[in-house]
């Protein structure tokens, strides 16, 4: 049949070509890259915005993520960064599922893409596993009508180890009676519900705190060095150096969370207003309230990426296995751009890494 | 249909600025994974670590450390966009579309955005305004 003519045929910008080398497909796939890449910079932007804006209280990362599978105890950084292995491996598997369709190779290619699958299975898991560990905390806290969280230390420390350790609310807090038990729906008013209540009370929290002279309260304030600001020649530096050597017995520890003093421990707890334990949109132990919602937002939308390219994944390994792609006139192109949105994935992962784990 | 076979892909297969050349496509990706993990290793154990020079000295108000995972990210978004997502073979226009748009959108975006958060920190510490009721 002879085809329209119009004069641009052999034009670069004429149709039926290829200009920039990448078909009509791949140009969209890497757009739609781009756009998604900006998203996500939106959210790590707005984090690095909130935790400039909260700088000298803000979450310890190491502290929050310290657990590994299988073990007690301070793990910090360990289990992240296996789950940057096994995303990194799983874009290593889609590349060279790439590379064998490249070369119409369809057992290899399927071969590849069924790892890749069980490396996007295996990192899901193991994000289900963090969240699982972030939600139901580990200590436990108070928190305060301004919305601060008061955690809890144990003062005493050996000659070798200076360290004060964590105590959880629970190793010293002892629950009383409580008349007040949660509103159901089958009890009272049936559209009236109310979530859970806290296992302890304040006062519980505080009967038990008063009872043990070794305890302390931990604040979220980061301890500045005080020696500098005690030498500087602006007034209000010298008060503040002044503040943190009166109220924390460890003022001399700089970049560790402020320890209180027995006496302003006291003082601290009688802001208190409610016991938390883990970590909601709305509450969390851990500090800053953005601390939860920035983690739940941003891994959450990266998982969901993550679940999508298994879906896609898996349906691409099924058309794989049906040889949709060898009867197509571009091949196995369409492993390649679902390849690009894989790798995009991981490329996401190793930023959310350095911004929620490292920095 | 012709057309199709005659623009077969050509791999580029040189690292590191032609430093590293690899044989085979197949042997460049294991090379980079290598790379990946060795840069992940170095990070995770100066999370670890924290060396004290790492941590007491200051860049742009950020601590040195925290400059140094942000360029070791960038290093690993590089080889994971260059090698893997095959950039590196790509016709320059379509890289640079692509790179440069995101590259000067974020870094507008990052510095507006970390510029208010330190001005709102300021007022915070500094300002007569209460925070903690």
């Amino acid at each position: 049949m002879e085809a329209t003519v119009t004069g641009t045929e052999d034009k670069v910008w004429g149709g039926g070509n290829k200009p920039l080398r990448a078909s009509y497909g791949k140009m969209m796939m890497w757009f739609f890259i781009l756009s998604d890449a900006l998203t996500f910079s939106g959210f790590l932007a707005a984090y690095g915005f909130s935790r400039f804006k909260f700088i000298d209280s803000w979450p310890i990362a190491d502290e929050v993520y310290n657990h590994f599978p299988g073990t007690h105890g301070d793990n910090p950084m360990y289990f992240v960064a296996l789950m940057t292995f096994i995303l990194i491996a799983s874009s290593v598997t889609m590349v060279l599922a790439v590379d064998a369709g490249h070369h119409n190779n369809r057992k290899k290619t399927t071969f590849y893409m069924f790892l890749t699958i069980i490396g996007g299975a295996i990192f899901l898991g193991s994000q289900a596993w963090e969240w699982t560990n972030f939600i139901k905390g580990s200590y436990g806290a108070l928190e305060t009508k301004g919305g601060q969280i008061l955690q809890f230390v144990n003062t005493e420390t050996t000659p070798d180890d200076e360290k004060m350790y964590r105590v959880s609310v629970e190793d010293f807090a002892t629950a009383s009676f409580k008349e007040r038990t949660q509103h159901q729906s089958k009890q009272g008013l049936w559209y009236v519900s109310e979530s859970a209540l806290p296992t302890y009370s304040v006062q519980d929290v505080i009967t038990g705190f008063n009872a043990d002279p070794t305890l302390a309260v931990r604040t979220q304030e980061i301890i500045p060095d005080v020696a500098a600001l005690k030498a500087s020649d602006n007034p209000a530096d010298v008060a503040k150096g002044e503040r943190f050597e009166k109220m924390y017995v460890n003022s001399d520890h700089k970049g560790h969370k402020g320890i209180l003093t027995r006496e302003e421990s006291e003082k601290a707890l009688k802001d208190a207003v409610t016991y938390v334990k883990g970590a909601n949109l709305i509450h969390n132990e851990y500090g800053n309230r953005l601390f939860g919602d920035f983690f739940f937002f941003i891994t959450g939308f990266h998982g969901f990426h993550v679940f999508s390219g298994v879906v896609i994944n898996v349906i691409i390994f099924f058309n794989i296995l049906l040889g949709t792609y060898e009867r197509r006139k571009n091949n196995y192109e369409m492993v390649e751009k679902v390849g690009l949105y894989w790798h995009f994935v991981d490329l996401v992962w190793v930023f959310v890494f350095t911004f929620f784990y490292l920095v | 249909m012709a057309h199709d076979h005659d623009e077969h892909i050509e791999h580029k297969l040189a690292i590191f600025r032609g430093r590293l050349k690899f044989k085979s496509n197949v042997q460049k990706i294991w090379g980079v994974l290598i790379f990946l993990s060795i840069v992940t290793i170095i990070e995770v154990l100066l999370g670890i670590v924290k060396p004290p020079i790492l941590v007491d000295n200051y860049f742009v108000g950020m601590k040195l450390l925290n400059w140094v995972f942000i360029v070791l990210t960038i290093v690993k978004a590089y080889y994971i966009a260059w090698d893997f997502m095959h950039l590196r073979d790509e016709k320059s226009s379509l890289r640079r579309a692509v790179v440069w748009t995101a590259v000067f959108l974020i870094s507008y975006l990052i510095f507006i955005l970390l510029q208010e958060g330190t001005y709102i920190e300021d007022v915070k510490t500094n300002g007569f305004i209460k925070w903690d009721f």
